[in-house]
């Protein structure tokens, strides 16, 4: 467990000393949402109806920007080494790489989601299932991610394979974080969809380490 | 010679479709030091890879005290202590940082009452705040260096340890060493430049002239340093 916490706490001290890396992630997802009110005009009522669906997509492009350095770094200054060699599961390793980016780039994008939802006229119920079905949906994204960072490690090109492999493996997430909204916006309970993204996270949670763990041994060979 | 702690025997690996080594055999005692020779390419670095278990042998047995130390993996990069081609450092981290933050990663309790004694030890007491980022390679290399010593591991595991290392920085190095050996730790480096200390075994690793190895015999033979 100290190796779990120090790890997780490495990396998010990498990030505080450069801020620079996260600024651009949050503004790459402000900038692109709010590109479509001003694309499609005033009309309220479209608005509301895509603001779900282009916050999501906007949020899985985000988290995926800053996912293709997640293993890369480790690999390129021989860190991942010493993390192979570590005396405790390298699983627990790369669940502790997913944990800080989800810190550093879900959670923000969970918390500014709403802010940006008000610009497509959404009221405040769909602001708060926003933020809920973000906060639930963002984790499965940086698994999935993470699995697609350790698989591309090494390979030419890596930001473009990564995004290939873990976004069609986001689609159910996206499916049920977007439709949510909709449901609520129908007037009933979005409860179930967000039991069905705690589930994906949970299914991501119980098999990406392992696949990912596997991944990472291979690269290091 | 000291019996036996660490006994390989019958050690093969395959990369790329090409034998690296095949038929591979020592054994190393404690207080005992393996300088691994030979040309580039020869597969030092891949011996060590496979100690470490970074790479999967294709055949052969690693015991550490006779037990197979695949058996247990987690136990055994416990007792490792690795200094790479890749000094495994974080630029954006200071030298104090880098080392405590690699202890912790081993598990260890924080370590910060003997990191003083192994930044001293390589002199890097006035670099201890500095970022990583901004040292030299020799400076770098040594900082790798305190975190084998910190470690406490019982063996070493080094891949050209003498790299961008100045005459000063050298020394440090072998007496960092010839301590870890006289507490009974065991060191196995790569190097092509004398290790400068006369208790040294070496191992030579031969390049294979073809992707075939000639039958019945072993690529690596052993011999004793007068």
């Amino acid at each position: 467990m100290t190796g779990f916490i120090a790890l997780v706490a490495r990396d998010l001290r990498l990030v505080w000393r450069r801020p620079g890396d996260v600024a651009v992630v949050l503004a790459f997802f402000v900038v692109a949402t709010v590109l479509f009110p001003l694309g499609i005009g005033p009309e309220s009522n479209l608005l509301a109806r895509i603001a779900a669906g282009v916050l999501w997509c906007a949020a899985l492009f985000a988290s995926l920007l800053s996912l293709d350095r997640l293993f890369a770094a480790d690999y390129e200054d021989g860190t991942l080494d010493l993390l192979l060699l570590a005396p405790w599961p390298l699983e627990l390793a790369a669940l502790a790489k997913c944990l800080a980016h989800w810190i550093v780039t879900g959670l923000p994008l969970a918390v500014l989601a709403p802010f940006l939802g008000i610009a497509f006229g959404l009221d405040r119920p769909s602001l708060w299932a926003l933020a809920a079905t973000l906060f639930v949906g963002t984790p499965t994204l940086s698994l999935i991610g993470g699995l697609a960072a350790a698989l591309t490690l090494g390979a030419r090109r890596s930001g473009a394979l990564l995004a290939l492999l873990a976004l069609p493996l986001c689609v159910p997430t996206l499916i049920f974080g977007a439709g949510a909204i909709e449901t609520l916006a129908a007037g009933e309970s979005f409860t179930t969809h967000l039991a069905i993204l705690g589930a994906l996270a949970l299914v991501a949670l119980a098999t990406t380490p392992w696949a990912m763990a596997a991944a990472l041994r291979q690269a290091g060979e | 010679m000291a019996p036996a702690l660490l006994d390989v025997t019958d050690l093969a690996c395959r990369r790329g479709g090409r034998q690296v080594f095949d038929r591979l055999s020592f054994v190393l005692g404690a207080g005992e030091l393996l300088a691994l020779t030979g040309r580039n390419g020869s597969g030092k670095t891949t011996l060590l890879r496979a100690l470490a278990l970074l790479v999967r042998p294709d055949a052969g047995t690693i015991r550490w005290h006779g037990a197979e130390i695949r058996a247990e993996p987690e136990t055994w990069r416990g007792r490792l202590a690795w200094l790479g081609h890749l000094e495994g450092l974080k630029g954006d981290l200071s030298v104090r940082e880098n080392l405590l933050v690699a202890e912790r990663l081993r598990g260890a309790p924080p370590a910060e009452d003997r990191l003083d004694g192994a930044l001293t030890a390589f002199d890097l007491a006035g670099l201890a705040a500095r970022p990583v980022r901004i040292l030299s390679a020799g400076q770098r290399r040594r900082v790798a260096l305190a975190r084998v010593v910190l470690s406490q591991a019982p063996l070493w595991l080094l891949d050209e340890p003498l790299n961008a290392l100045d005459v000063p920085a050298q020394a440090a190095f072998r007496s960092a060493l010839q301590n870890h050996l006289a507490a009974g730790g065991l060191a196995i480096a790569a190097t092509h430049a004398d290790l400068g200390l006369p208790a040294a075994r070496a191992l030579e690793l031969g390049v294979a002239p073809s992707s075939t190895s000639p039958p019945g015999g072993g690529e690596g033979h052993e011999t004793h340093e007068p």
